[in-house]
């Protein structure tokens, strides 16, 4: 390092700043390094291609396509409905209320607080609500209270894309004669596409990785759900299951299972990246 | 000509104005909804607790230690101290090395450790709370329970208050650390600068005009990331101990409120008022978050606008 | 044809409790240019813009008075404010291209007002660019990204995409503002050819490009049209001290 300290006083502080930046690189490479330590050894192709057999929780045959199928349906589901609710808001808030200022930044203030509330807390209003129309867990349950939970996030991830485009744009295509709605999703859409998607699938990797808001929502079974009335297994909760349990073997899958969420969440956000490069081409950069 | 304009009122294609409509009426819809979210939380939540509510009041509830169910006594005191505990004690663990790496990274750091550190961040913060909760069980809690514990003369398992809040900690890291280095760097350049002309050195600057122009800010990243804490779920659960029991010290188990709800909802319910017991937990959890995240928010959106 | 094609009458418009435009009455003849020119602030841009009303964006805007377009009231009327827009083509400070290819550009406008023809479209893109003579330079990407086109350009690109939707009026707001010499040489080139079928309202603050390009001139100040009339009038033989003083230079 070159850096020559002023005083004894900041050298001190140059060295505790530098220990705290590698103390959270090291944190990171723990993580990794440790689950996939003993969670690689575990993992077999029949792990991930086959739903549990009998005695599975007892260290038997199986594996956990259920819960992989279930968390990628689940998490896909309700990226997908968030997405219905989500899109038309940001577009909502940055072309039709635009100017409306204070509105605005009321609006994202409320998404800012929402985005705060944990996700045990939507996992029991959820639960309350379905108790109360006597709603079974089901993977339709688990979409809509997953949905409600990522639904503040990317809309703010949204609205960070779409509050740069500058305001000639908007008027530019109001002058061609668009409406409003046109504005929105043929301008603004194809303008901020880069951002959006990425936003979509930010969303999507909190969605898979969420357990506190499934945990009563969507249940746990064996099997791949066929119908959005059937229970669902998710990859977090079949960690969490397998990891409490007693017998060495389960234990070891559920590091295995760990290696598997990872491994995706990776590949998502590594998706994020590469589809916010491609769809950059037709973005202008003003 | 213009009595023809005049005559009829002209409209665009139908199908257009339609198309306009629906749009329109589908976005305020979703506007709705979403504004209107926290409120349904709360009366979701303040309905189903309600039972228990009158039969006891609040302030009892809060402050009694007696937890049995059973008999329909509901004290959630241990929890609340448990989480107390597990939150503070994340904090200050999280809390320094937020401040000095944000200052490493706004203020010291070359290129590439910036084009190092972005990812990392991004990575830890996507990384889901269950993998947080088993590199707790396979790395935090043995490293308390063989090093940690012995250093200071205790026989324990590992699964303790210090155990969660040193995983809380890693998680809310990135967390903090992104809003505290977007304040950082909306500090306009101009305000280092004048210092600097003065004849302050660097770290003078730093210390005595960025952290003291930032410090609402700071003080307000610390409050989200708090708040983050305080509703954390999984990965606390997983290695806290859940015991019970009033907890005085780190190296204890503690049962923080949002585990109480994830390890008994669903089960217990065949007892009423149990039911009731840990939807008023999520409400009070609700309630503090909200308030916590309330003022945080206020905070950054005053110093931003003294910015401006 | 001599007529008049824009009559404001009596305008006044408040953001707020900020007084921007002071009852202007104005007149803008048909098929020529008219140049609104002033000190910047004076409201100048305002005006225009509350010509084909995107004023409404602003919730703050508050707006009295009239302004007649053929005859018409369009802050009265009750046709759709879409029909209205798409009868002005606007070109902004610096050009806003679509966040789409050259082609479709051009073809925006034309599609959302119902003409899907792939055969009508081409033809149609074809000539829009040839009037504002980017054709010969663009005519083998069209495919292309319009933002790959340089500042230029797109500001050419969005005159012919303003064309294509078939305004009558040309609504510029210091258009060549963003652009090189030559790129602005071109479309006051433009503008010289198009006044001959569109009637050209120009905002500006350049003098010398108001000399040269202007027919009809307003002249604004703080909010008020302190001087209008034709350009020969206004530039040869002001009648007001203020606009005597802009005239020489004296303020900006």
């Amino acid at each position: 390092m070159k850096w020559k300290p002023k005083n004894a006083e900041e050298g001190f502080f140059r060295v505790l700043m530098f220990f705290s930046t590698v103390i959270i690189v090291v944190a990171l490479l723990m993580i990794i390094i440790s689950i996939l330590y003993k969670g690689l050894p575990a993992l077999s192709w029949a792990m991930i291609s086959q739903v549990p057999a009998g005695g599975f929780y007892f260290g038997r045959e199986g594996g956990i396509l259920n819960a992989i199928v279930g968390s990628l349906y689940l998490a896909g589901g309700a990226t997908l409905l968030a997405t219905l609710i989500g899109l038309p808001l940001a577009l909502y808030i940055n072309v039709h209320l635009v100017c409306h200022k204070r509105l605005v930044n009321g609006i994202r203030f409320v998404l800012d607080l929402l985005w705060g509330i944990p996700s045990i807390v939507y996992g029991a209003f959820g639960f309350a609500i379905m108790s109360y129309f006597g709603i079974r867990v089901s993977l339709l349950a688990g979409i809509i209270t997953v949905a409600l939970l990522i639904v503040p996030i990317m809309v703010r991830a949204m609205d960070e894309a779409l509050k740069v485009v500058p305001h000639g744009l908007l008027e530019s295509s109001l002058s061609l004669g668009s409406t409003r709605a046109e504005t929105a999703y043929r301008v603004f859409f194809r303008q901020c596409l880069p951002g959006l998607s990425t936003a979509v699938l930010l969303s999507f990797g909190r969605a898979i990785g969420d357990a506190a808001s499934i945990l009563f929502t969507a249940g746990f079974t064996d099997y791949i759900p066929t119908s959005l009335n059937q229970p669902t297994a998710t990859l977090p909760l079949a960690i969490f299951f397998q990891l409490s349990s007693p017998i060495p073997q389960v234990q070891e899958r559920a590091y295995a299972s760990a290696v598997v969420l990872v491994f995706i969440i990776l590949v998502v956000s590594i998706l994020a990246r590469i589809m916010s490069n491609r769809y950059q081409k037709n973005k202008i950069n003003f | 000509m213009v009595n023809k304009t005049l005559q009829r009122v002209r409209r665009i294609r139908p199908g257009r104005l339609l198309q306009d409509t629906l749009h329109g009426l589908w976005m305020r819809l979703t506007l709705a909804l979403v504004m209107l979210l926290p409120v349904l939380l709360f009366a979701g939540m303040y309905y189903k607790s309600s039972m228990l509510l009158q039969t006891n009041s609040l302030l009892e509830l809060i402050f009694s230690g007696e937890w049995k169910p059973m008999s329909g006594k509901f004290g959630f005191y241990p929890f609340i101290i448990s989480s107390l505990w597990v939150t503070v004690v994340a904090l200050l663990l999280a809390a320094p090395i937020c401040l000095l790496t944000t200052i490493h990274l706004t203020q010291y750091a070359r290129r590439w450790v910036l084009r190092v550190m972005h990812p990392v961040i991004d990575i830890l913060a996507g990384i889901p709370s269950v993998i947080y909760g088993v590199f707790g069980i396979l790395v935090v809690v043995p490293a308390i329970a063989d090093y940690i514990g012995p250093v200071f003369g205790k026989q324990i398992s590992g699964y303790s208050i210090l155990a969660g809040a040193v995983v809380l900690a890693i998680m809310i890291i990135p967390f903090i650390l992104n809003i505290l280095i977007e304040i950082f760097k909306n500090i306009p350049d101009e305000l280092a600068e004048a210092s600097l002309a003065l004849g302050a050195t660097k770290w003078q600057t730093i210390k005595l005009v960025l952290i003291k122009k930032a410090l609402p800010g700071i003080i307000a990243a610390f409050g989200l990331g708090m708040s983050r804490a305080f509703g954390e779920t999984i990965a606390v659960l997983m290695v806290v101990g859940n015991v019970t029991r009033v907890p005085t010290g780190i190296f204890q188990p503690g049962y923080p409120l949002p585990a109480l709800i994830a390890n008994n909802y669903g089960e217990m319910l065949s007892i009423p008022l149990y039911d009731s017991a840990l939807m008023l937990a999520a409400l009070i959890l609700f309630v503090v978050v909200l308030l916590f995240n309330f003022a945080s928010r206020l905070i950054i959106i005053q110093s931003e606008k003294r910015v401006a | 044809m001599d007529g008049i094609k824009i009559s404001i009458e009596n305008l006044n418009l408040y953001f707020g409790k900020q007084h921007v435009l002071k009852n202007i009455d104005a007149q803008i003849p048909t098929n020529k240019i008219t140049v609104i020119m002033g000190p910047s602030g004076c409201g100048k841009t305002t005006l225009m813009k509350s010509l084909n009303r995107l004023t409404d964006l602003n919730p703050d805007a508050h707006v009295s008075g009239s302004i007649f377009i053929d005859g018409e009231d369009i802050l009265q009327t009750k046709d759709d404010i879409t029909l209205i827009r798409k009868k002005m083509g606007l070109l902004a400070q610096r050009p806003y291209p679509l966040p789409m290819s050259i082609y479709n550009n051009i073809a925006y406008g034309l599609r959302i007002s119902g003409r899907r023809k792939k055969k009508v479209l081409d033809r149609r893109v074809e000539h829009y660019l040839r009037q504002v003579s980017l054709w010969e330079e663009v005519k083998d990407r069209l495919k292309e990204p319009a933002g790959r086109l340089s500042i230029g350009q797109q500001q050419r690109l969005c005159l012919a995409r303003g064309l294509a939707v078939g305004p009558e009026i040309i609504l510029a707001d210091e258009p060549t503002s963003a652009l090189d010499p030559i790129s602005s040489q071109a479309i006051e080139a433009q503008f010289n050819i198009l006044k001959k079928n569109y009637t050209i309202v120009l905002v500006t603050h350049i003098l010398r490009q108001a000399r040269r390009l202007a027919d009809h001139v307003i002249f604004m100040y703080l909010g008020e049209v302190i001087e209008q009339g034709s350009a020969a009038q206004v530039f040869e033989n002001p009648q007001q001290e203020m606009t005597k003083s802009y005239l020489k230079g004296m303020f900006y």
